[in-house]
């Protein structure tokens, strides 16, 4: 099924993102700013998954996510799959791993941090790969997954 | 201390070489260890000027005179001079220059600079601006390792071993900085803690959670009476505060069932020892003071010989 998807909505250039948690694929089409992408975008969600039960699937033509764009989708999609493609050829797959450290990425949930008051980058780091949840660097709260708000 | 394996575990390599004293949570076992017989050598013998010419700046952006008076004659006990600001109205960051901006000022000046702020985070942050080393004299409710630093030393010059300590903390265990720091700090000596509060105040799940990844041992209950004294090494009473009630007759009864009298000493081990990181309101009444178990007085004092330490490290002066 999703060879034949594939076809349907193939990309000649550009970026597949699999694997995606169903409930978080719209998640997704905001952290990426996707609304302002001017090439075309296919967005599939509540598809049938064996491994997720259901999954989203974004296809983004002529786009290649930068290093922090990973590390953005990273943060509300770990485990996600990256398919590089070039000339309907999936050139690269990229496997997306949580980041030990998030710059810039996430807001500090405690209100006393110093990141919240003063110009200073947000930095966190993971705290537990199984919870995914995370560290702020200088005030050293610990935000669970659930709790995580994007700047 | 150099960012290096923390007892949070792997913690990413943050680009400093520098000497600085954050958090509880950058230090090893090792770094304890040393830093307290460094300061035992104080003790032996406060006034030594090994810091002649050296200048150290104590910026406290939030008042607390009880540090800085600490801190300042350390630095004066060890021959260095001291600049620097213990009210920040008077300074420009009341006009609403950022800490980036004062705390690179202030490294045209200083050799090591202490600080305090109300921001959680700052000192961490001003480590990163600057190649000086960056004292952290409290950062809002996070962290204060100075204070943990003579709670450490008070623990081992009074049982002789940080090893297999039973420690039983009471009072404010929720909003309690200094006993956090310390129950991650002792974390590396087998310790068995007691944790007795009231629900509303009790240990938090991050902490308990602490625990139990390190398999430290741990119990806890609302009930604070001479079973629970009897049985331990140390007792570290916590001020409650009235603000954390919103009903104040919940606070009354509180304030008034951890409280420890002189009378309820009487059967603790001969070893047990009283400490209190002050000031206290009315947690300890104030026959305790006579018995031999207190020792949060001298405990404060171990404060300056616990911060000769720390200031000589950061400046890599080997004692
Ligand atoms: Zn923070």
């Amino acid at each position: 099924m999703a060879k034949t998807e594939l076809e349907v909505s193939a990309i000649a250039n550009g970026t597949v993102i699999d694997h995606i948690p169903a409930d978080v694929t719209f998640k997704i089409v905001q952290v990426l700013d996707l609304y302002n992408h001017p090439g075309a975008i296919t967005v599939g969600t509540n598809l049938a998954s064996k491994t997720l039960g259901k999954k989203g699937i974004i296809k983004i033509a002529d786009r290649f996510l930068t290093d922090e764009e990973i590390g953005r989708l990273s943060v509300v999609a770990p485990n996600v799959t990256l398919n590089i493609i070039k000339d309907y050829q999936i050139i690269e797959k990229k496997y997306v791993q949580y980041p030990k450290l998030i710059v810039g990425v996430v807001k500090c949930s405690n209100p006393k941090c110093i990141t919240n008051h003063q110009p200073v980058a947000t930095k966190m780091e993971l705290f537990d790969e199984k919870l995914k949840s995370l560290r702020c660097v200088y005030c050293e709260r610990v935000m669970q997954q659930n709790e995580i708000e994007l700047l | 201390m150099p960012r290096k394996n923390s007892i949070f575990g792997a913690l990413i390599q943050i680009v400093t070489m520098q000497n600085n004293f954050i958090s509880v949570s950058d230090l090893s076992k090792e770094d304890i260890l040393s830093l307290l017989k460094d300061a035992a050598k104080f003790e032996a013998n406060p006034n030594q000027r090994l810091l002649e010419g050296k200048v150290v700046a104590t910026l406290f952006f939030e008042p607390s005179t009880r540090t800085r008076l600490s801190f300042e004659t350390a630095a004066n006990r060890l021959g260095a001079r001291v600049i620097g600001f213990s009210d920040p109205n008077a300074t420009s960051t009341s006009k609403g220059e950022t800490l980036k901006d004062t705390i690179k000022m202030v490294s045209n000046y200083a050799d090591v600079i202490v600080m305090r702020h109300y921001l959680e985070g700052a000192a961490r942050y001003a480590s990163e601006v600057t190649d000086v080393p960056i004292i952290n004299a409290g950062d809002g409710a996070n962290q204060h390792p100075s204070q943990t630093m003579l709670d450490l030393y008070s623990i081992w010059k009074t049982q002789g071993t940080l090893e297999n300590i039973d420690i039983t903390m009471v009072g404010d265990l929720k909003y309690g900085r200094t006993v956090h720091s310390l129950v991650q700090a002792l974390s590396f000596f087998h310790p068995k803690f007691h944790f007795i509060a009231p629900d509303l105040l009790r240990m938090p799940l991050g902490y308990r959670d602490f625990c139990v990844r390190h398999n430290l041992e741990y119990d806890e209950q609302e009930r604070f009476d001479e079973e629970a004294i009897n049985r331990t090494d140390i007792l570290y009473m916590t001020r409650i505060q009235r603000e954390r009630f919103s009903d104040l007759r919940e606070y009354e009864q509180v304030k008034n069932v951890y409280c420890l009298h002189k009378a309820m000493l009487d059967n603790a081990k001969p070893n047990l020892r009283v400490l209190h990181p002050l000031p206290r309101v009315n947690e300890i009444a104030y026959d305790v003071d006579e018995s031999e178990k207190a020792y949060y007085f001298q405990q404060a004092q171990n404060g300056l010989y616990t911060r000769e330490a720390i200031i000589c490290r950061m400046l890599n002066i080997q004692l």
